[in-house]
């Protein structure tokens, strides 16, 4: 899949920018409707405890939602955790990579089967080629059978500078995005150095098709797309 | 919980390092380096911009504005201020978040408060291995002023 992602990209990055999407500022916060979060939804009015576990940047509001319908959540921000710049290491053709499996030894420590829901958001998007298939992999051990996943993709028109935002979720289909940037504070190097090698802000890396995204997860039973009109797809998927 | 003023709180500055157990029966301000564990049955805790704490923490109430990495366990509040960087699981009544903390771990909201005698003891075992039910009443962030839950506000 890396190929066919790289070679989509440099058609993507071909793309005039008058089509991009420009990023709110930092402060603003915007809102768009969600058919896949809808979807959750039904889930998310159990009665039962449900295990939630979500993998975008720290949200007060999801804290805040989850935890009002009495469901546990677990947040891991692992667009963040991937900038650690211990993770940097060669390939066998010398090219600069990230250490998947210290990553994975660092990160996504819960037993099997464990979470009912995952919000994935655009992290697949965002998150480095290295990492991907892994993550999604673990992902898939983490959710009990049965558990749903839900996953943003931009599509080509969206513009190799799309932001990366922050989702809060305000209610059972409604989604707030705030823009955000790496921090530069999170982890430290051995030696307690600061390193300031991490760029301000995200960026887009790679753009996934329907049939790359069909690929991603097909060892889950089941795949939905929803169209959306700002140029993102959004994809329920069930373990 | 704002930063405290002289006097307020017990105070343990940014250079000062202190390794193993920490207890107390007064509100304490940490701004420089905890590891170990730290109780303060009743009483607040606030980690400092400045704070590094290794530590589980058993307080009344807690705010973080520095680095924590071990469980916190506040009877009745915790608060994530913005620059703050927690990784451990947060046992509580009521949490805030700020846009812009880091976070990494479990968010359990109780119903009740821990009885004192509980709160004391100090958390030895992860909790990830033993999901306690977790209750409504939550309340979280930069929202406004929840009646029913007795939420507060925080400003980012």
């Amino acid at each position: 899949m890396s190929s066919a992602a790289h070679s989509f990209m440099k058609l993507f990055r071909g793309s005039g920018e008058s089509q991009g999407v420009k990023p709110a500022p930092a402060a603003q916060r915007l809102t768009r409707r969600s058919s896949g979060l809808g979807e959750l939804a039904r889930m998310l009015q159990s009665e039962e405890p449900l295990c939630v576990l979500d993998i975008g940047s720290t949200s007060a509001g999801n804290i805040r939602y989850l935890t009002e319908r009495g469901h546990k959540i677990y947040s891991e921000d692992l667009l963040e955790a991937s900038t650690d710049p211990d993770l940097l290491i060669k390939n066998d053709q010398g090219q600069r990579t990230l250490d998947d499996k210290k990553f994975l030894t660092e990160n996504l420590l819960f037993p099997g089967g464990q979470f009912d829901i995952v919000f994935c958001w655009n992290l697949a998007d965002y998150l480095d080629e290295s990492l991907v298939k892994p993550v999604v992999a673990k992902l898939w051990t983490t959710m009990k059978p049965g558990g749903m996943l839900l996953a943003f993709f931009h599509t080509r028109e969206a513009g190799p500078d799309a932001p990366c935002y922050r989702y809060h979720i305000v209610n059972q289909d409604t989604l707030e995005m705030q823009h955000i940037e790496a921090r530069r504070d999170v982890r430290k190097g051995p030696t307690g150095a600061v390193h300031s090698s991490i760029e301000k802000s995200f960026r887009l890396q790679r753009v996934f098709n329907n049939r790359h995204i069909e690929n991603l997860f097909r060892d889950f039973s089941s795949i939905k797309f929803f169209l959306t009109r700002d140029n993102v797809r959004e994809v329920l998927v069930v373990r | 919980m704002d930063t405290p003023r002289t006097g307020e709180f017990a105070h343990i500055g940014k250079s000062v390092v202190i390794k193993g157990e920490l207890s107390g029966s007064e509100d304490l301000y940490v701004d420089g380096v905890v590891e170990g564990t730290i109780e303060l049955q009743g009483n607040n805790l606030v980690i400092g911009p400045n704070g590094q704490v290794r530590a589980n923490v058993n307080a009344k109430g807690v705010t973080v504005q520095g680095k924590i990495e071990g469980n916190i366990r506040a009877v009745e509040r915790a608060e994530l201020r913005k620059s703050a960087v927690a990784i451990g699981d947060i046992f509580t009544q009521r949490i805030a978040v700020e846009d812009g903390a880091f976070f990494k771990g479990k968010v359990d909201i109780q119903r009740e408060a821990a009885k004192p005698t509980q709160a004391a003891k100090p958390e030895t075992q992860p909790e990830r291995k033993n999901p306690a039910p977790v209750a409504s009443g939550a309340a979280v962030g930069t929202g406004s002023t929840n009646p029913s839950s007795g939420t507060s506000v925080l400003k980012s």
